[in-house]
């Protein structure tokens, strides 16, 4: 079997394509950077006699980088589907074979995008979203690692914990007869394990808690928020004491402090547990109360529900008491989830109480008072509802702010198994011979910053159109 | 004025105080201590002789008198052992405990000895601080201009392809954690292996064998040079420029439409000179608080660097002295990192209403 080459058959034409589109996208780039400073790119309007003047250096600068950045694309692009016409691995190449790999993903995202055009003036602001090409984009990002977590176990080639002999650190495309697939794409690691899967993996990993720790923290800061932003006074300047303490600690100073061996025999993690994990219950409970306490059968079915859900979850995540056995965290996960959400929260927190100062001044909230409605049936559904635009942005920003977070307590080793695939703590594997064989590190790097910059276009395009509500 | 600073600087005492009451407790639990009584005295203690030496060692009883006598506002603990020899906090063994003051703390300028380095926690921060603010000002010095200057030019012309391929290059950059940046830079620039050392190598512009730049900032203790220093300042300025430049670009593109640029420009003078002269002065307001607030975001990013570039200063410092179980040295690293996050905090409130006329504060 022979060593993959990065583009296979494919590659005699499309390679020196690539390069040349590259290499000049590279110029156009510097060139436009200096005619922009220079004072040269002016916008093309029309003069006082109505004729357009000639067009200026910056503005073929411009040409130049899109055209060129559309044949790169192109380029890569045309590889990645030749991959899945070819024969065999080695005419597809490492790239081509990769994007077969990851046929549930591409099917699965074509099917999103069909269904969420076709219907996406019923969707509201989710259907807005595809009005902006940013957005579109950020969300595609984002879609590919979420269906990569979900269908990894059919993308990856090969166990990510098994390791192979003579495959340690060796690059990308190597053959491995041993392996069934019989290639390694990206390469082996340190310990002989096959990078391209592990990376695959690390995706369920980091977006098994990112998301929810996430959530979590924005149901404790809502909880918080609201009151102390309505209410305000000493319980405002209390909270938001707390607050800033927290906010004021430098976050790798607390994550030493807080996710270590020692800290869990104490039982710290499991109190601060049980205090996080009672926010969601509270919010919902408070939620129905305030809107159904007119028709007590309604209001007793909703929050009867929360609670027993509730509590039954509460029980077996805090504390790992569930009677039934269905909820249940390790013990450094649960220290790792805990820590993330409480470094979270008060950022959280300063928003919604930002957002709840702004909008009790309109008069729907006065309106609300003079009806005679209750604080927290105002707080939380009229005013909540009013500020869902930021929160969401804030929402999309902060899980991959919550990503980076992760990965740097992988980066440190704090809090996970060390084998444990997930982004952070491969990099911190990779970087030791980061000199001599940058593709282990190198893989889940590109990763982690695709997902966080997915993530950062997606508010940006849901910020743009929540603007134009 | 003076009383709003006052007031800050009270606020400012209790948070200082509360924060490092917190690292004080969470440093001195009790299986840290029991671990500390095993590294400092035997491995093979029995659980009563770790008790024991907890206890003889100034480290039992009440958190508050502890943090009390670290702080230096309760007497330093003494002990006596069956021998009759006295150990206490203020004074080595064997010294006369009589002559030795009673209080010894933070506040008489005693920071402690440090167990992992073996020496004095100042004369091991010291140098280590030093190295840091090398690097903190290499990082000020690229980042500041190159983030102010990439959001003025796009918040100049909002929604103009200038401003688009600027801004993405800021999402990207925001999106670019220190520690995925650090190893694609040395991906790229480092390594013999890959990226485009191999390329200049090959046309003759650089040794064979030798790279762009070096992945090890060690050398740069003694001497910083070019070749050293470029990627770990690098590293840490790429993730702060991306989020100053989108601050800038946002406060640029309010301030300019604004009624008085429509004027100047309507009055017909040139575009230049309305974004040098009327728009850039009050468009800088809003980025000086973003910059001081940069700092506590730095730091981490000091840290993640350090370990990256195995440069030894005060980040690098901090985690060895986490992973080691050094309390005083980390309780120093941390009163240090409050002390940093808090002033900047200050500076810019107070920078905020000195820069601009319209907020008046109590």
């Amino acid at each position: 079997m022979d060593q993959l080459t990065w583009t296979g058959s494919a590659g005699t034409v499309l390679l020196p394509v690539m390069q040349i589109a590259v290499l000049v996208l590279m110029l156009a780039l510097v060139a436009k950077l200096l005619f922009v400073l220079a004072g040269l790119d002016v916008p093309r309007l029309p003069g006082p006699d109505g004729t357009i003047a000639a067009r200026t250096p910056g503005l073929f600068a411009s040409l130049a980088i899109r055209y060129s950045f559309l044949a790169a694309l192109g380029a890569v692009l045309l590889t990645l589907a030749a991959g899945a016409v070819m024969p065999s691995q080695v005419e597809a190449g490492i790239l081509g074979s990769m994007a077969v790999r990851f046929w549930p993903v591409w099917l699965a995202l074509a099917a999103t995008f069909v269904l969420s055009l076709r219907f996406r003036r019923r969707l509201g602001l989710y259907g807005k979203l595809f009005d902006s090409t940013v957005g579109m984009i950020g969300f595609a990002i984002v879609m590919f690692w979420v269906f990569t977590a979900i269908f990894a176990d059919m993308i990856i080639t090969q166990d990510p914990f098994a390791q192979l002999s003579g495959l340690k650190n060796k690059v990308p495309g190597i053959a491995a007869p041993e392996s069934a697939y019989g290639w390694y794409l990206l390469g082996g690691d340190h310990l002989a394990r096959d990078v391209f899967s592990r990376m695959v993996m690390g995706a369920r990993e980091v977006l098994k808690i990112a998301p929810a720790a996430t959530l979590f923290a924005f149901m404790v800061g809502i909880t918080l928020g609201l009151p102390a932003g309505y209410f305000g006074g000493k319980l405002d300047t209390f909270i938001s004491f707390l607050a800033n303490l927290v906010l004021a600690f430098p976050v790798i100073l607390l994550f030493y402090l807080l996710v270590t061996p020692e800290i869990r025999d104490t039982g710290i993690p499991i109190v601060l547990a049980g205090l996080l994990f009672l926010f969601p219950i509270i919010f919902l409970t408070v939620l129905w109360n305030s809107r159904y306490y007119t028709n007590p059968p309604q209001r007793n079915l909703y929050v009867g529900i929360t609670l027993v859900l509730g509590l039954w979850a509460y029980s077996g995540l805090a504390f790992n008491m569930d009677p039934l056995g269905v909820w249940s965290m390790e013990p450094n996960m649960l220290n790792v989830f805990v820590s993330v959400v409480f470094v979270n929260s008060p950022g959280v927190f300063r928003i919604v109480r930002g957002l709840v100062m702004d909008i009790k001044a309109r008069d729907y909230v006065a309106a609300g008072q003079t009806r005679g409605e209750g604080p927290w049936y105002i707080m939380l559904w009229e005013i909540l509802p009013n500020a869902r635009g930021p929160l969401i942005v804030d929402f999309c920003l902060r899980i991959g702010y919550t990503t980076i977070l992760l990965g740097t307590l992988g980066f440190f080793g704090l809090g996970v198994s060390p084998d444990s695939p997930d982004w952070g703590s491969t990099i911190d594997d990779g970087r030791k011979l980061l000199n001599l064989f940058p593709h282990p590190a190198l893989a889940p790097a590109l990763a982690l910053m695709s997902l966080v910059l997915g993530l950062n276009l997606l508010a940006d395009g849901l910020r743009e159109e929540s603007l134009k509500d | 004025m003076g009383l709003f600073v006052l007031r800050r600087l009270g606020v400012m005492l209790l948070t200082a105080i509360a924060l490092t009451f917190v690292v004080f407790y969470l440093t001195n639990l009790q299986p840290n201590l029991e671990k500390l009584a095993r590294t400092e005295g035997s491995v093979r203690m029995t659980e009563e002789a770790v008790q024991d030496w907890i206890a003889q060692n100034g480290h039992s009883g009440s958190v508050f008198l502890r943090y009390g006598q670290w702080l230096g506002v309760v007497p330093g603990w003494t002990y006596t052992d069956e021998k009759g020899q006295m150990r206490g906090r203020c004074f080595a063994i064997g010294q006369d405990a009589a002559a030795a003051p009673d209080y010894c703390g933070l506040l008489q300028g005693n920071w402690g000895f440090s167990t992992f380095f073996k020496t004095p926690v100042m004369a091991s921060l010291g140098d280590k601080l030093a190295a840091t603010g090398w690097l903190m000002l290499a990082v000020m010095l690229v980042m500041v201009p190159t983030s102010l200057i990439l959001g003025v030019l796009s918040g100049m012309r909002e929604g103009s392809a200038t401003d688009r391929t600027l801004s993405t290059f800021s999402i990207a950059s925001t999106a670019t954690p220190e520690y995925v940046s650090g190893v694609v830079l040395v991906a790229l620039f480092a390594t013999a292996a890959t990226g485009i050392s191999p390329i200049l190598a090959e046309y003759g512009l650089i040794e064979p064998k030798k790279t762009l730049f070096l992945a090890s900032a060690t050398s740069a203790m003694d001497d910083i040079t070019f070749w050293n220093f470029t990627l770990p300042v690098m590293t840490i300025a790429l993730y702060g420029i991306g989020y100053i430049a989108r601050m800038t670009r946002a406060s640029m593109t309010e301030v300019m439409t604004q009624q008085y640029i429509r004027t100047a420009r309507l009055k017909g003078v040139p575009f230049r000179t309305v974004v040098m002269r009327h728009a850039l002065r009050n468009a800088l307001i809003a980025p000086f608080t973003v910059i001081m607030l940069q700092f506590p975001w730095l730091l981490n990013g000091v840290v993640i660097v350090e370990s990256l570039f195995n440069y030894k200063g005060f980040g690098w410092t901090l985690v060895q002295a986490a992973s080691n179980n050094d309390i005083p040295l980390l309780l120093a690293c941390s009163v240090v990192a409050v002390v940093v996050v808090l002033l900047t905090q200050l500076i810019s409130d107070i920078g905020y209403v000195f820069l601009n006329p319209r907020i008046r504060l109590a």
